[in-house]
């Protein structure tokens, strides 16, 4: 059975050639996956395996680096490197942080305080 | 956005203004999704925790902003201007590109040259694999499955997409890139050029032509 991502071959639309700029988020999300695989936490294959294990829904609905970052939060569970608890906390909590300030993001002034 | 772009742009309305509708928002355009919320709580516990750092985030980020198609131009203006080089490129890509400042990670390179008889172009139809280190992070269509699907089955028609016309004489190779092995396209040099300086030969060379979905103009 094909995977979702293996799309080579299947009929399809017209190819929509523009492009647009990486939003900030999904270029942070690609230096934390650059960041991660240079460290050898996760290698490119096995990011491709767990973007591949979203299932077609999953895959289908979401953008690209949506997909990375379903696939980051994966792995990093799968590694025991967080928990998904922990995950579920700091999701609310940065939700709240949106919904108080308006920012999703620390400032670099707060950022700093995390470390 | 450049004025090539543009021209796509243009081509794209003309091409598709009978009985195709404008395509729907993209899901890149959403405003904070769920995915981005979850993506900025991850990063903040992982530096946390140290398994990465805030300098070693923005760094890489720097980092690939910094690395633009410009650099695969430069590999291709040289190998149109010096045949040892482009005798070099052709086969050991690796070793040709690392000899201009410009080394491959950890893939393998293959360069594929565009000639009147063939012309090469690539796709990866699993992922979104793509020289990076040549040509900067790959455009949105590159990544669609539109894109994947199709340039395996009907290449011509793609790339007719693109303004790219070419004549049934010529075979077209479509080359599927894996998580190992990238492609770089080397576009024929334009008719017309041969006065002009590398520097010039490089700033007409596009991000398009090295993945093969357009060629070169003077």
């Amino acid at each position: 059975m094909r995977g979702p991502n293996d799309v080579g071959g299947l009929e399809d639309g017209p190819v929509d050639p523009s492009t647009h700029e990486l939003a900030f988020w999904e270029k942070q999300i690609d230096g934390l996956r650059g960041v991660i695989g240079a460290k050898r936490i996760v290698i490119s294959h096995e990011n491709r395996r767990t973007i591949e294990q979203l299932g077609h829904d999953v895959y289908e609905r979401l953008s690209y680096y949506e997909r990375w970052t379903a696939s980051l939060q994966r792995q990093m569970v799968d590694k025991g490197i967080l928990t998904q608890d922990e995950i579920d906390a700091r999701v609310a909590l940065v939700r709240a942080r949106l919904a108080d300030t308006g920012e999703l993001e620390l400032s670099p002034e707060e950022e700093a305080k995390c470390r | 956005m450049s004025q090539h772009h543009h021209e796509h742009d243009h081509h794209h309305d003309h091409e598709h203004s009978h009985g195709h509708a404008h395509s729907p928002p993209q899901p890149d355009d959403k405003v904070h999704s769920y995915y981005q919320i979850l993506g900025v709580a991850l990063k903040e516990l992982l530096i946390e925790k140290g398994v990465v750092t805030a300098d070693e985030v923005r760094a890489a980020i720097e980092a690939r902003d910094m690395i633009t198609p410009a650099h695969g131009a430069k590999v291709v203006a040289r190998a149109w201007v010096d045949p040892a080089f482009r005798e070099r490129l052709m086969s050991d890509a690796n070793a040709a590109v690392a000899e201009l400042g410009f080394p491959m990670n950890t893939t393998e390179l293959v360069a594929l040259e565009n000639t009147d008889e063939v012309h090469n172009v690539v796709v990866c139809t699993l992922c979104s694999c793509y020289p990076r280190e040549l040509l900067g992070l790959p455009p949105s269509w590159y990544k669609s499955r539109a894109y994947r699907a199709r340039i395996v089955r009907e290449p011509r028609e793609v790339l007719a997409e693109f303004g790219t016309l070419t004549p049934d004489s010529v075979e077209l190779r479509v080359h599927d890139s894996t998580a190992d092995l990238r492609y770089l396209v080397v576009p024929q040099r334009p008719a017309g050029s041969e006065s002009l300086s590398e520097d010039e030969l490089a700033a007409l060379v596009t991000r398009d032509s090295m993945i093969g979905v357009t060629t070169v103009r003077a």
